[in-house]
């Protein structure tokens, strides 16, 4: 399908459950939301990511039930340097919507959303072992993929594709 | 006692190290310890041009690799605003569904063979060979198949090869009762894998668990049906659910799913559009031979796609798609250059591998063996 330009104006989302479920709790933690190639993203603030997960999972009206995805891209030099990214799944809607959460390269850090679907544990232990991101409250925070006394965090853009010699 | 369970382990299906705290006999705790194949793919991708991300996807998961195309180049797709010709996007889920199979006979003989029923296994790999020279027939190779391109597929499929695939199509179901007829009443085969590694809806869904884990334990979804993608809406296939949450369970889902893509093949099979097999996009898709030949600005283009890659207008995408396994996603993110920015790939053991402690603790240490069977995971999908 030909590509249509993205809407970016929050009032012309209003009907996306998502977007109004999180306005309706608390207006002030949705940043701004995007509808690009049929697909919703919410930007929201770093401190709201764990509440926004728990009302979007069991407020009725937005019944995103199930955690699809979990990750995180490094837009450096530029700041805020990382976003995080969650891809969540409604199966009555058979919708998806994507939360995105941004951090400065300085002190990456977020709260951890395992208290609202463990699904989330070794998702953000990848992330953490791959982009240097650290979960508070995650129970296990420990690198997953790469060994235990590997240097640097090799997804990040500085870190070379041949690693470092 | 704290129990190493592989990495150099049979059963583990690759290299999966399995920390158990044990109790006598019984698992008390669990802890699956991964990483031992991770070959950094997702950091390899952000250095090749679009198209070049297509062989590194069959190395993901060695045993559907055309899933993991389809899924990479619907996602690449999605991000250029592409039509894809219904013949192109027929012959794929055609050979998605020889995949599912393909994948599903591996999984049975080698979980048979983790509980010891070896002849399974034999049965098994008698109709993989088919289809892996139906695989090499189509694409010049028997795994890593690279078969789809972005934009459509790589070459229209040779002479004969329709005709092979109904050949085989035609006789499979009645394969599939001989696999049946050597374990579903199997007293052993009963004994070994019901009311073991039990696992609840609730706890599948908060775990992630996607596919034939998740169908087993009651849970009615399947992308396919509920978000079709490359045309899937338009055939008609059953989705087997069943409720027990057990190993049995899963294993007649997974028995029952061979029946149902068989169907979908014949039925791909039946109304096989006629057309193109590649998207009127001259930028993205290589030209035909006989034009870059004789036409000068087929040749630019092709001499352009080549050295430098196409561009990708500015975006991201999230593409998932119903892998043998479960949930198969790539998550693509263009900055409007040649080469993709970031890929991830939201992989489906990597998230049911989560669901594996909560089957196994409070269970015996043989059960552990049925349970990693049961949830068929794939280590170079897990590491990646």
């Amino acid at each position: 399908m030909p590509i249509t330009p993205a809407i970016t104006n929050l009032n012309d989302l209003l009907e996306r459950p998502a977007l109004a479920a999180l306005l309706a709790w608390r207006r002030e933690a949705v940043h701004s939301a995007k509808f690009d190639r049929d697909e919703l993203t919410i930007y929201l603030e770093r401190g709201a990511i764990r509440e926004a997960c728990a009302i979007l999972k069991d407020s009725p009206k937005a019944q995103f039930n199930f955690l699809s995805d979990l990750t995180c891209v490094d837009l450096y030099p530029s700041e805020p340097r990382f976003e995080v990214i969650y891809h969540l799944l409604s199966m009555k809607r058979k919708q998806r919507v994507r939360l995105k959460v941004q951090l400065s390269g300085s002190d990456p850090s977020l709260e951890s959303i395992t208290s609202v679907w463990p699904a989330a544990n070794f998702f953000e232990r990848e992330v953490f072992d791959l982009f240097g991101v650290r979960f508070q409250g995650h129970p296990y925070l420990r690198r997953l993929l790469m060994p235990e006394d590997w240097e640097g965090n090799p997804l990040r853009k500085d870190y070379p594709v041949e690693g470092y010699r | 006692m704290i129990l190493n369970m592989g990495p150099q382990h049979p059963s583990t299906h690759g290299v999966l190290r399995l920390i158990l705290e044990i109790d006598g006999e019984n698992v008390v705790r669990m802890m699956p310890d991964i990483g031992y194949l991770h070959t950094g793919i997702e950091k390899t991708c952000e250095a090749k041009f679009y198209q070049q991300v297509v062989p590194l996807t069959d190395r993901i998961d060695y045993l559907c690799p055309m899933t993991n195309n389809l899924c990479y180049v619907l996602a690449a797709e999605k991000l250029l605003g592409l039509e894809i010709p219904p013949r192109a996007q027929w012959i794929r889920v055609l050979l998605n569904e020889l995949t599912r199979i393909n994948s599903h006979l591996v999984w049975l003989g080698t979980h048979a063979l983790d509980i010891g029923a070896m002849s399974v296994f034999l049965y098994c790999f008698r109709e993989r060979e088919d289809l892996l020279r139906i695989f090499e027939m189509v694409s010049g190779q028997r795994m890593m198949t690279s078969y789809f391109r972005i934009g459509g597929l790589a070459l229209e499929p040779p002479l004969g090869f329709l005709e092979r695939v109904k050949e085989f199509a035609d006789r499979f179901p009645e394969k599939v009762d001989e696999y049946e007829g050597l374990l579903t009443s199997n007293p052993i085969w009963v004994e070994r894998t019901k009311k073991v590694a039990y696992l609840a809806p609730d706890d599948a869904m908060a775990l992630g668990a996607t596919g034939p884990t998740l169908r087993a334990s009651g849970v009615d979804w399947d992308l396919r049906r509920d978000m079709p993608y490359s045309g899937y809406d338009q055939f008609q296939f059953k989705v087997p659910v069943r409720s027990e949450g057990d190993v049995f369970s899963r294993y007649m889902v997974r028995v029952e799913e061979l029946r149902e893509s068989n169907k979908i093949v014949q039925q791909a099979l039946a109304g096989l559009p006629e057309g193109r097999i590649k998207a009127e996009a001259p930028k993205v898709v290589l030209p035909e031979r006989e034009k870059m030949k004789t036409q000068m600005e087929a040749l630019i283009y092709h001499f352009k796609i080549i050295t430098e890659g196409f561009t990708v207008p500015v975006g991201e995408v999230y593409q998932a798609i119903e892998s043998p396994r479960g949930e198969m996603g790539y998550y693509i993110v263009s900055d409007g250059t040649a080469k993709p920015y970031r890929v991830h790939m939201r992989s489906p053991s990597y998230v049911n591998l989560q669901a594996l402690p909560k089957m196994c603790e409070g269970r015996l240490i043989a059960d552990v063996v049925a349970a990693i069977g049961s949830i068929d995971i794939v280590l170079g999908e897990i590491d990646r």
